[in-house]
């Protein structure tokens, strides 16, 4: 393995371990919140049961996820240092403001954790909230570094110098509204179908069934409502990738050739060598309207971009239409969900409503990586797009393969000892959280 | 404002040094401490620092934000030198933080929390030593960018007796200012006297690797002396340093906790402030004579100003929050923090 794709691997690995903590992160104090709430209204024990039980879960996310975020903020000098030499002073903007948003976060999350029965419970129940609002917050300020990566702007480059500097404008590049917003739903379609899938699941085994499906209920109804909310958000996306960054959308749609009318590829294998995509799924004029809203309009193919400027097609496109298509599934089953909802509440007892809900644990981050893999190899061969190739910007250290190997093993077992863990507290439900009596809560 | 984002850079090393370095110290104390106390060791150090233990660490984030967004070339630079001792440290922050939040949270408890706590144990004192080395590497000169083969470029860049001794202070800095903020931590006069005890060695640890730090230095032909007594901020911090730390050692038997902290965190701001002071504002030496320096290779100047902004802002934020999270736990009402198990 050479040194760059060994250092690419490694961004890659640790950017998509990250995210995974980062939208638990982000969501999982709303659901809490929401539990909490009910029981300070209701002073139904298993709601305060509930909230602890996931509080214990999210406890050890947030470490996993505060350690490897640290690990990030020194991988990026570690593995790009041309690249944060001469963009650091221009998207650093988000990241200044970020380092706020993360210490409040840190400070709510001390209050929130350890401050049970210290502090007034509606300030209790704040503190929580705040954790759940400053993740989001970091988490929006994050993507709009990214989305500087896609769409860069806040300067002007000159002969190979970096002039008039705007963090500001930096900050608000064209593309931060449009991620931003469809990074924060994702967070909440991802976390919301995991976390619904896993308490489906127990229902589904006739485990503490109270506990469970109140647990369900509120982060199946978050999970439902983003989902149907995401397509929208993603068909903002693709119009502003069509308009900034036509290579990353051809590729995307393995769409070779430039024309009126273009079709919507669905599936199938593209070929590079003969710019040809096999069994695939045409919709006439869909393309088209879908990146300009016009069924008509022209879609430039990558014929129309230099070789050396073209994205793996490959890569992107599958991952495009892995993202659509669970996309897609997830919609359909919030829509089931809804009509049980609010028609057929028969539905809600079955159990096949319950066993569509565990298939789809996986299905929200499996879009969420392949969501990013589309941005980030989309990108390619820039690190800032038009401006910085990913090529210039890698270390100049040897040995970086040795690096990639040690992460993944760390990453590896990480994730093996987490998803131990996660484990554990679920088989633990019955002894430690879900107790009848306030005088036998959590053991402590 | 490039004085003020200077500013909050020190002040976000110290407070990391002071905050993360206790938390670390916490570790080795445990590290040193025998089997049958371990278990009551480690429960004082969670109902002490549980609440605070993320924001403690947020100050290293807060640093490296400031250094790549306000002075990339240091940041990319050090980046590129120091990749070995930086992946060592970033390996040891993963297995404490992951470490830590596993043995509290486990819902059940086996013998997985024995490696929990050796692996906590061990990065506690791996994290700060490698800290404590790139902090020496980067400003003893040692950084070669001619060098023409990987080790000298990537290895003994970092890598020679005073930055490993500057390694072996930093850890004792951090285990001598966990026991000295656990003494007024403990509820009974047993454990009191354990940390009493700790406080006491570790100091002497300390002073120890302080001269390990000055031998080591004359052996490398660091001006070290020079550095820290050639300049007058450097002679008094140091003798301020000095005359507290006698003065210490005499509170010590009377256990004034609120004043023991107030000493031995101002004697590890002397040694902060007497190290950079005459630096200043060089923070990485280069072995042809060259050097980075916070005056001149900063960014921009409205890159600056808005990281200026942001900082300031933040605290408005940050530091009422942040005092009444250490205030309100500190209030001891009987409740005492829960504990996981
Ligand atoms: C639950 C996850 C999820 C789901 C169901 C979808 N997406 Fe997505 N998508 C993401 C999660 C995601 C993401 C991981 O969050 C990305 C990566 C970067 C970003 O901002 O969002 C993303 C990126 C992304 C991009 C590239 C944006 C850019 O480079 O700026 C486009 C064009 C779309 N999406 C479009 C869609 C469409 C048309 C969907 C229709 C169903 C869709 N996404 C569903
Ligand atoms: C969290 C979700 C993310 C994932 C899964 C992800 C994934 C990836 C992948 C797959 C690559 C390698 C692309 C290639 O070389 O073909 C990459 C590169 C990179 N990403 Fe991301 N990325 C994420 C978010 C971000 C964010 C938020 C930033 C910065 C603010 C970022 C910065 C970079 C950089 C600097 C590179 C290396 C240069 C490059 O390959 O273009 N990424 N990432
Ligand atoms: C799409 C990509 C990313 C998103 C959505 C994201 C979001 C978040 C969120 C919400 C958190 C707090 C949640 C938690 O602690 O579990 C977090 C933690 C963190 N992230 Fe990321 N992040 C991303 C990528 C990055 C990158 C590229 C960096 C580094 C430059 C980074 C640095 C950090 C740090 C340092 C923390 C720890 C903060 C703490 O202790 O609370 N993240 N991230």
């Amino acid at each position: 393995m050479n040194d760059f794709l060994a250092a690419r691997s490694q961004m890659a690995l640790s950017l998509g371990f990250h995210i995974v903590f980062s939208c638990i992160g982000m969501v999982m104090p709303f659901f809490m919140a929401v539990s909490h709430f009910y029981w300070l209204k209701t002073n139904k024990q298993v709601y305060k049961n509930i909230t602890k039980a996931w509080s214990k879960g999210v406890a050890i996310f947030f470490a996993t996820g505060a350690v490897s975020g640290t690990v990030l903020s020194f991988e990026l000098g570690l593995l790009w240092p041309t690249f944060m030499k001469h963009a650091g002073p221009i998207f650093g903007m988000p990241f200044s403001l970020e380092g706020t948003a993360f210490f409040i976060e840190a400070i709510a999350l001390g209050f929130f954790m350890y401050g049970w029965n210290r502090f007034n419970r509606w300030f209790h129940w704040f503190t929580g909230v705040v954790v759940g609002v400053s993740g989001l917050v970091s988490g929006i300020l994050v993507v709009a570094a990214n989305a500087w990566m896609n769409s860069p702007a806040g300067f002007d480059y000159v002969n190979g110098e970096y002039l008039n500097i705007d963090p500001i404008a930096a900050m608000f590049n064209d593309a931060w509204f449009s991620q931003a917003l469809h990074m924060s739903v994702a967070a909440f379609v991802a976390t919301g179908f995991a976390v619904a899938g896993i308490h489906a699941m127990m229902i589904a085994k006739g485990k503490n069934i109270e506990f469970h499906t109140k647990s369900f209920r509120i982060a199946a109804i978050f999970a439902c409502v983003a989902a149907v909310l995401q397509p929208l958000s993603g068909d903002i996306s693709a119009k502003d990738v069509a308009k900034r960054q036509p290579a990353k959308l051809a590729a995307m749609e393995a769409h070779f050739e430039t024309q009126q009318s273009a079709p919507l590829i669905i599936g199938g294998i593209p070929d590079e060598k003969n710019k040809t995509v096999k069994y695939a799924i045409k919709l006439p004029g869909m393309l088209s309207f879908m990146a300009h809203g016009d069924f008509k309009a022209e879609v430039k193919g990558l014929d129309q971009i230099p070789e050396d400027e073209h994205p793996p097609v490959a890569i992107t496109h599958y991952a495009f239409q892995i993202m659509v298509g669970l996309g897609m599934v997830m919609v359909l089953l919030a829509i089931l969900y809804f009509i049980a909802l609010w028609k057929k509440k028969s539905w809600l007892q079955s159990k096949w409503l319950l066993k569509f809900f565990v298939l789809a644990t996986p299905m929200g981050f499996i879009a969420v990586e392949a969501g990013w893999t589309v941005t980030e190899v989309g990108r390619q061969p820039w690190i800032i797009h038009g401006v910085m190739r990913t090529a210039d910007a890698v270390t100049p250290m040897p040995g970086i393969a040795y690096s990639f190997y040690l992460f993944t093993c760390v990453y590896v077992s990480l994730a093996a000892i987490v998803t131990f863990m996660l484990y554990r507290q679920i088989r633990m439900v019955d002894k430690l959280y879900d107790v009848p009596s306030s005088e036998n809560p959590v053991k402590h | 404002m490039l004085y003020v984002v200077i500013t909050f850079l020190w002040a976000s090393i110290l407070l990391y040094l002071l905050l993360g370095g206790a938390d670390f110290g916490a570790g080795i104390i445990e590290l040193f401490t025998s089997e049958k106390n371990r278990s009551r060791t480690r429960k004082t150090m969670y109902q002490a620092i549980g609440p605070i233990w993320e924001a403690n660490h947020m100050w290293l984030i807060i640093a490296i934000v400031i250094l790549f967004v306000g002075f990339p070339a240091i940041y990319s630079t050090m980046s590129v030198y120091l990749h070995i001792p930086l992946t060592v440290m970033l390996m040891g922050i993963i297995a404490r933080g992951t470490a830590f939040a596993f043995r509290h949270h486990d819902a059940v408890v086996d013998d997985w929390q024995t490696v929990y706590n050796r692996i906590f144990t061990w990065s506690s004192v791996v994290t700060p030593l490698f800290l404590g080395i790139i902090a020496g590497s980067a400003v003893s000169g040692r950084i070669n960018p001619a060098a023409g083969n990987f080790l000298d470029a990537y290895v003994f860049s970092w890598l020679d007796w005073f930055t490993v001794a500057v390694g072996l202070f930093t850890v004792a800095i951090c285990a001598f200012l966990a026991a000295v903020y656990l003494i007024g931590e403990t509820d009974n006069e047993m454990d009191r006297r354990r940390f009493i005890h700790k406080t006491q060695s570790s100091n002497i640890a300390a002073v120890i690797c302080g001269a390990l730090v000055f031998t080591a230095a004359h052996f490398e032909g660091i001006p070290l002396m020079h550095w820290i007594f050639g300049n007058l901020v450097g002679v008094f911090s140091i003798i301020a340093a000095t005359l507290s730390l006698v003065l210490m050692w005499y509170l010590l038997r009377k256990g004034k906790t609120k004043i023991l902290r107030l000493l031995a965190g101002s004697q590890v701001t002397m040694i902060l402030l007497a190290v950079t002071w005459h630096h200043f504002p060089r923070i990485v030496l280069f072995t042809n004579g060259g050097y980075l320096s916070l005056m001149e290779h900063h960014g921009h100047d409205k890159t600056i100003a808005s990281l200026g902004w942001a900082l300031l802002l933040g605290s408005i934020f940050i530091l009422p929050a942040l005092f009444y999270l250490i205030y309100s736990f500190q209030q001891k009402n009987g409740n005492g923090v829960e504990e996981a198990h």
